[in-house]
């Protein structure tokens, strides 16, 4: 199958036709028509941004397990709506994605869907209980070819366990991506620590709860001289420690999400568990530290921690409600709002955040190529123009948990393309 | 009692005061007027207890009290009976301040109640206040003095001393004024804007 | 009157001072022979207690009876630890009952807006105690209180003592005794104020026998004793160091001024955080609370209930 991806704007510059052929985008022609060697099937791109497809580090998919919450199917479906072309499937599944062959499966899974490509992420300890090594090595020699290795949901807060992980995927160039949250400081904790936690009366989530593991961490990375990731950054302090790190020239790379870049702890206030999610919305302070340290490289990617959750776990009270929302069809939205439309970044630092530098983390190498002649033809075609109110009904995944609904968001993803596949065309599933 | 700085005061009425039917010495006169067939019902200020239904019945009884002592030499009791409680539009009306409720000392049994209020219309706040009383006493009789009755009865209620019979209209509205809470005693009627 | 009562800090200052004028009136109906009004006949009321607490719920059910509605007692099932019958299905059977109000006890902060904002029920809510969140009538019944035996709160000061971090009744107290006009003094060891309480307009110290002689009243919070053991190795040492430290004893009562009272919105744990004597004293208006409680309910549901009949308009 052919196509002529015809006047799109390559990462936001002047209208080019793009050819893809057999998977591979066959060539750039800046203004001009295509070649129009035989009958490529002509995609009006006119005014679209043509991006790299994009690349998240950080998904729950739910299944085994939470079939209910979300499929593989149902997540890479709302995964290519949002212009994912991979996504990179957390291990707190049931069971737990610890060995070669719940790794497999899920990738298998992946495949068969063909929305997106679904990498697993392996868990470091065992049924992610923190005690001891999962087998990181089998993971990563399987189909499934694991590099990315995280017990997100729980921290890896044993220094000595952290330690071990941290030096044995040394060997297959593997990372450890930490969900920073010391444990003692957050038992029962409910939203970000503050004059607001204190007024609701709801456990505080102090900052420093996320900060002092981060400054561990670092510390560690760079004792073993070993690769970390931090997952969903949320604080101020932690992008100074992030910042300081890399000033250092230490291995680290950390990760923000979209609701982190836009939303805060005064949502709270509503009660509304759909604005509960761990790491907590934080005050607009450390919204901002986060732009500015996305915009500066400190945070290197955005991940969206697409975390579906069914009904009845959130149509409760606070307390009793899941952490968690859904990111991964509003993700482009919320970056354009926040990053793009602010001035600190353009969509060059877009698909450099959002494609290329998640694709060299996860060591993927179809993913996060430039669009050019030659290159696998993974693109997303995005409208920046215009907006449209989020309706929680109308997403693709099982679960309705997003926090924006309602809530006018900027732009739309028109197209996404897979190996010279169309998985999404005019906005709707291919 | 703190209560008593913060009780709410009903607005005075606005300067377009309408037509005004009784003037003070009218008031007075036919105050006087109602102490004396209150005496003359009553055969004497014996057992007599003005129970006033606040706001403007309140110092109504106490000025008929005081005209009674100037006339018998006898303070008779005077209290206040608020009804708000036991109105029949709560439902329909957004909610009121209470008003004071005061039983003199010694109660309503076997007392003769003389239940006194500024204007009689619907006679539904006097039926509140009939059952309001059935839950503080049981008085021997209760009788009902109005300062005017304006006619337009919902229920079968009648006054048994009137100060002045005011016929009206039901586009009209019928404001009494008392020094006590206006600095003015005046009884005005006016179309009221619909 | 708004339709919910769920923080004390949706009351502005007339509307806090209607309803302790109402109770002013309603307070007197102890004395009648017969103790009950119509003003809520064929009204319901359910008192909706996802967790325990006998003196609250026999407050509200008082103030309910006593103004002539039909009360309905629902204890539901379950806590922060095992998840009972959900918030939703009981509120969907209460909607279908009839329910003109619901007063709930909820061990979630929050619980109660979300009964309110939900839109399962139709009903008013009020909020009697959720969580480490508020507890709005008893901020009121306090307030009332005082007022009662101090007049106008403008300018007076009024310390609140101990575990403050956990304590919904301080938290409404902070914010309707400000509202009122009084000046608010949170005092308690810095592990039992919560952070941020800077914001919240009112002063704090670690130092009670610095606040007392300068109080025109104390309400002296419960601590639990569990709160020694819990997480982080617990909030204080010991009983004995929290008693010596924060305790008022006869010792301290002797440095209040003589106006001064003492409340404490029980239950008591007598010994640890207030003395036998002091708890017994004259200064301490503790019954009187109780009271009071009843009052002030009566007047919280008077006035949401009037003019708001959730049958009749839309």
């Amino acid at each position: 199958m052919r196509y002529l991806l015809s006047g799109a704007r390559v990462l936001g510059g002047e209208p080019s036709d793009i050819s893809i052929e057999d998977g591979v985008i066959t060539s750039v022609v800046p203004g001009a028509a295509g070649r129009a060697g035989g009958d490529p099937e002509v995609v009006d791109a006119a005014g679209l941004v043509a991006l790299p497809g994009l690349v998240d580090l950080h998904t729950h998919l739910r299944e085994p397990g939470r079939e209910d919450a979300e499929t593989v199917e149902t997540g890479t479906s709302a995964a290519a709506l949002g212009g994912f072309t991979a996504v990179h499937a957390m291990a707190n599944t049931d069971p737990v994605a610890d060995t070669a062959g719940v790794v497999e499966q899920v990738w298998r899974l992946g495949r068969e869907a063909g929305h997106c490509d679904v990498f697993p992420v392996g868990a470091v300890t065992v049924g992610l209980q923190g005690e001891r090594l999962a087998e990181l090595g089998a993971m990563a020699d399987s189909a499934a070819r694991v590099r990315v290795f995280s017990d997100d949901g729980r921290c890896v807060d044993d220094a000595v366990l952290m330690r071990r992980a941290l030096e044995y995927v040394k060997a297959f160039d593997g990372v450890v991506a930490q969900h920073a949250q010391e444990p003692r400081l957050t038992v029962g904790a409910q939203m970000n620590e503050g004059e607001l936690s204190g007024r609701l009366g709801l456990r505080g989530w102090p900052a420093v709860a996320e900060e002092a593991v981060i400054a561990r961490d670092c510390l560690l990375a760079a004792h073993v001289e070993s690769r970390l990731h931090v997952c969903h950054v949320s604080t101020a302090g932690s992008v100074e420690i992030v910042r300081w790190a890399k000033a250092e020239g230490w291995n680290v790379t950390a990760e923000a999400c979209p609701h982190h870049l836009l939303l805060t702890d005064e949502l709270a206030a509503t009660y509304d568990p759909v604005y509960k999610v761990n790491p907590p919305l934080r005050s607009a302070n450390d919204v901002e530290a986060l732009r500015q340290g996305l915009a500066d490289g400190t945070i290197d990617v955005v991940a969206t921690d697409h975390a579906p959750h069914p009904h009845e776990d959130k149509d409760c009270e606070w307390q009793s409600a899941a952490f968690g929302m859904l990111g991964l069809e509003t993700a482009l939205s919320v970056v354009q709002q926040t990053m793009v439309d602010t001035g600190l970044i353009d969509w060059a630092g877009v698909a450099e955040r959002m494609s290329h530098v998640p694709a060299r983390i996860g060591r993927l190498s179809d993913h996060g190529r430039p669009i050019a002649e030659g290159e696998p033809a993974n693109l997303v075609l995005y409208d920046p123009s215009g907006s449209h109110v989020v309706d929680a009904m109308q997403t693709a995944s099982l679960s309705r948990n997003t926090p924006y609904a309602g809530r006018e968001l900027p732009g739309s993803v028109v197209a996404t393309f897979l190996r010279g596949r169309p998985t999404v065309l005019d906005g709707k599933l291919a | 009692m703190p209560a008593e700085a913060a009780r709410l005061r009903e607005p005075a009425p606005g300067p377009s005061g309408g037509r005004t039917v009784l003037d003070a010495r009218d008031i007075s006169r036919a105050l006087t007027r109602i102490a004396h067939e209150i005496l003359e019902r009553n055969k004497g200020a014996e057992d007599l207890l003005l129970l006033g239904i606040p706001s403007r019945g309140v110092p109504l009884a106490r000025r008929i009290a005081e005209k009674i002592a100037d006339v018998e030499g006898f303070d008779v009791p005077v209290g206040s009976l608020d009804v708000t409680m036991y109105r029949d539009d709560l439902r329909m009306r957004p909610a009121r301040a209470l008003l004071p409720t005061e039983i003199p000392d010694g109660g309503l049994d076997g007392k003769v109640v003389v239940l006194v209020d500024d204007v009689l219309f619907s006679g539904r706040t006097i039926r509140a206040a009939l059952d309001a009383m059935n839950d503080v006493g049981r008085p021997k009789t209760v009788r009902l003095a109005v300062l005017v009755d304006r006619g337009h009865r919902e229920l079968p209620i009648r006054a048994d001393f009137v100060g002045k019979n005011l016929p009206t209209s039901l586009v009209e509205s019928v404001k009494v004024r008392l020094e006590e809470f206006d600095d003015v005693d005046a009884v005005t009627i006016r179309e009221s804007a619909r | 009157m708004r339709r919910h009562l769920l923080s004390a800090a949706d009351l502005d200052r007339p509307e806090a001072e209607l309803v302790l004028q109402t109770a002013d009136e309603l307070r007197s109906l102890a004395d009648r022979p017969i103790k009950k009004l119509p003003a809520l006949r064929g009204r319901t009321v359910v008192n909706l207690f996802f967790e325990d607490s006998t003196r609250t719920r026999i407050s509200f059910e008082a103030a309910a009876k006593r103004l002539s509605a039909d009360v309905i007692n629902f204890a539901a099932k379950g806590s922060s630890l095992s998840k009972g019958e959900s918030l939703k299905d009981t509120a969907l059977t209460l909607e279908a009952m009839g329910a003109d109000a619901v007063v709930i006890r909820h061990w979630a902060s929050g619980a109660p807006h979300l009964l309110a904002n939900s839109g399962w029920v139709r009903s008013s809510v009020v909020n009697a105690g959720d969580g480490t969140h508020e507890h709005p009538t008893q901020a009121l019944l306090d307030a009332f209180t005082l007022w009662r035996h101090l007049g106008s709160l403008d300018g007076r000061r009024i310390a609140i003592v101990g575990d403050v971090l956990h304590s919904r009744v301080a938290r409404s107290n902070a914010l309707l005794l400000r509202t009122l006009g009084a000046e608010v003094t949170l005092v308690a060891p810095p592990t039992l104020l919560p952070v941020g309480v800077d914001g919240w307009g009112v002063e704090t110290s670690y130092d009670v026998d610095a606040v007392l002689p300068k109080a025109d009243a104390v309400m002296m919070l419960r601590v639990q004793r569990e709160r020694m053991s819990l997480e982080g190795g617990g909030f204080f040492p010991s009983a004995r160091e929290y008693s010596r430290r924060y305790g008022l004893d006869s010792r301290r009562m002797a440095t209040l001024q003589d106006h001064t009272v003492v409340m404490h919105p029980g239950p008591m744990i007598r010994g640890m955080e207030i003395t036998a004597d002091v708890a017994d004293s004259h200064r301490s208006v503790i019954v009187e609370q109780v009271t009071n409680g009843v009052a002030v309910r009566m007047a919280v549901l008077y006035l949401l209930l009037s003019g708001n009949d959730s049958g009749g308009q839309a």
